[in-house]
């Protein structure tokens, strides 16, 4: 779009464009209320020609089914659904994305610091980094068993190779100076990598992990689809069994606002611990 | 770009009212997926015998195969297909439940072993139904499989309550059934149930023979089918049913090409078909669905897909689904009728 002979900068269009605060709330929203309007006018044309069809739920049915889901404890195991659902997958997720944030943030630091573990490691993750993680899911499963190791275990491989290599290449951008002046000044070398080079790193680490969680979700998801007995993607698939789409929309829903949160919470906390960064 | 939006909602109006209209004319789509009992309609399709009963009855009909079970079922259900094969309580629970007008048109076997319930032991150990207290059993949540754990641990005085149930994909379930210890349990069903039976110290504790004629596999279509369809497909099938069960060299081709459908050596499909109680005679599988057995069957089936929650959360009774029968009969809401037995 480019808008030759302007002289006053756009609204709306080109490099230049100015939304004010209203246009710019208008063009947040529109987007969300094109989808939902879509939704809205499929699911009312396909209810009125069957009133109980499965596909298109009204917000009404959805609403009624969550609550249930909410409020009601489950008749043959006594847990709310939601909750525990959501405890559950959260524990998974969060366990699997920590363990791999810990080890990416060492192994690349150390990849990127120290040339001699570098050569033993880089090729050796770059290769393990191309494997597929799904791929070899049924692998995990038959070698941790059903229970919950094979299941952090996979967004564990799924998440720790791209926070690896990206902390190695945050690192080499480092200027070795650094180093140099810090060692002059006396600091020993494990000081120099882990109290000159590393808090410089972990705001790095925050944002790769917070790119990274769509990547953990999906995993977890798959994870649970396979076997389990709980969570947030056990739910899911077992309604898909009877086509609940009552259950199963407003259950994505809820796991994309979790995301959301979770997204937020780390930029916040980056900005709020290392307001440094990025400047 | 301004017209983005309307070409979207054009192009999602135009899908639904696509699929809406495929059933308008008389041209039948038939989904079907892979089952013992299921394969003689790739062999209707293959064979031209679909074509031919079409011809006659001057209808068109088509039939796909959906390599995915629940897929073909959803598909059938949100208005992709006229008709798909599933059993009775899928049929129940997904499109009945669904609103979708749904008659049987062929009942074609039910599970005389097919489906079963194993468990791992240690060498010479004897094992029963009551050994799967306090165990982990591997299953496809839900499925038939749920279903016939339900009915053995009834038989036997047990309940649910008794074990965890491990919700595995059916693509997965014989591997790990296969590297598991020594008290790994699973239910499943043919072609993966005769592998995991393989397996050394594995134990079939409980088989869909114990209840003959509750596991029943059926064609449905939609009950406003147009009848030309409806009697080209059962044309076609009593003729394949007839192949099938006579004797010489048409008959062994088919079973041959049958068994490369499913993917088995000829000997393996002939094992599985040793465990699929086909009806190659239509009016025993009329006499089934007469049989007041067969409405207990249902009320079994009605029962478990309730208090397993597959009539959807806000369902308030087993009943709130009609069921009927050849005579008549209604089991369940008389004025919410969407499963019916002919």
């Amino acid at each position: 779009m480019f808008c030759a002979g302007a002289m006053r900068t756009h609204k709306l269009l080109g490099l230049h464009a100015e939304p004010g605060p209203l246009l710019n709330w208008v063009l947040t929203l529109l987007p969300f209320v094109l989808l939902v309007a879509t939704y809205l006018v499929a699911s009312h044309k396909m209810l009125e020609e069957n009133p109980r069809a499965k596909l298109l739920p009204s917000v009404q049915t959805m609403g009624e089914t969550m609550k249930r889901l909410a409020t009601e404890p489950d008749k043959r195991t006594g847990h709310y659904t939601l909750l525990h659902d959501t405890t559950v997958s959260l524990k998974r997720l969060l366990t699997g994305i920590l363990l791999a944030a810990v080890t990416g943030l060492l192994l690349g630091l150390n990849m990127g610091l120290f040339p001699g573990f570098r050569t033993m490691f880089l090729p050796f993750v770059t290769f393990l980094s191309i494997i597929p993680p799904l791929a070899i899911l049924p692998m995990l499963f038959i070698v941790f068993g059903v229970d919950e190791v094979a299941k952090i275990t996979l967004i564990f491989i799924g998440s720790v190779f791209v926070i690896t290599r990206d902390i190695y290449l945050a690192t080499m951008a480092m200027p070795k100076e650094q180093i140099t002046k810090a060692l002059s000044m006396g600091v020993s070398q494990l000081g120099a990598v882990y109290r000159v080079i590393m808090p410089q790193i972990l705001p790095r680490l925050l944002n790769t992990t917070r790119l990274t969680l769509g990547a953990a979700w999906l995993f977890l998801i798959a994870a649970e689809a396979i076997a389990s007995t709980e969570g947030l993607g056990y739910r899911v698939y077992l309604m898909r069994r009877y086509m609940a789409m009552d259950a199963i929309i407003p259950y994505v829903c809820w796991i994309t606002l979790i995301g959301y949160c979770m997204d937020l919470t780390l930029r916040k906390l980056v900005s709020w611990l290392y307001p440094w960064y990025g400047k | 770009m301004k017209n983005r939006p309307y070409i979207i909602t054009i192009a999602i109006t135009l899908f639904f009212a696509l699929t809406f209209t495929a059933s308008a004319s008389d041209k039948c789509r038939i989904a079907w997926s892979h089952y013992t009992g299921w394969e003689p309609y790739a062999y209707m399709q293959e064979s031209g015998l679909m074509a031919k009963w079409a011809k006659k009855h001057n209808v068109e009909v088509e039939i796909t195969l959906v390599n995915d079970y629940i897929e073909s079922i959803n598909q059938y259900t949100a208005g992709a297909f006229d008709g798909v094969t599933a059993t009775t309580m899928d049929g129940l629970a997904i499109p009945a439940v669904g609103g979708v007008d749904t008659t049987v048109l062929i009942v074609g076997d039910y599970s005389n072993g097919n489906d079963g319930i194993l468990i791992k032991g240690k060498p010479g150990e004897k094992l029963g139904v009551k050994n799967l207290k306090g165990r982990k059993v591997m299953l496809v949540e839900l499925s038939v499989s749920h279903y016939l754990l339900a009915r053995a641990l009834a038989k036997n005085s047990m309940s649910e309550r008794d074990l965890t149930v491990v919700n595995t994909s059916d693509a997965d379930i014989g591997a790990l059934f296969a590297t598991a210890s020594p008290g790994a349990a699973a239910v499943t069903w043919n072609p993966i149930l005769m592998a995991a039976r393989n397996e050394p110290d594995a134990q079939l504790v409980f088989d869909s023979s114990e209840i003959p004629g509750e596991i029943v596999d059926t064609l449905m279509v939609r009950t406003d089918m147009p009848e030309g369809c409806k009697r080209a497909i059962v044309g076609a099938w009593d003729e394949t049913m007839s192949i099938m069960s006579g004797r010489g060299q048409a008959t062994d081709d088919a079973i041959e090409m049958m068994a490369k459908f499913a993917g088995a050596t000829t000997a393996e499909f002939k094992a599985q078909l040793q465990t699929t109680f086909m009806y190659y005679n239509r009016a025993d599988a009329e006499a089934l669905i007469k049989s007041p057995e067969f409405k207990k069957t249902m009320d079994e089936v009605r029962k478990f897909s309730f208090d397993h929650g597959l009539f959807g959360q806000g369902a308030p009774s087993a009943d709130f689904v009609g069921i009927e029968y050849p005579d008549g009969s209604v089991a369940g809401d008389k004025n919410n009728v969407k499963l019916r037995f002919r």
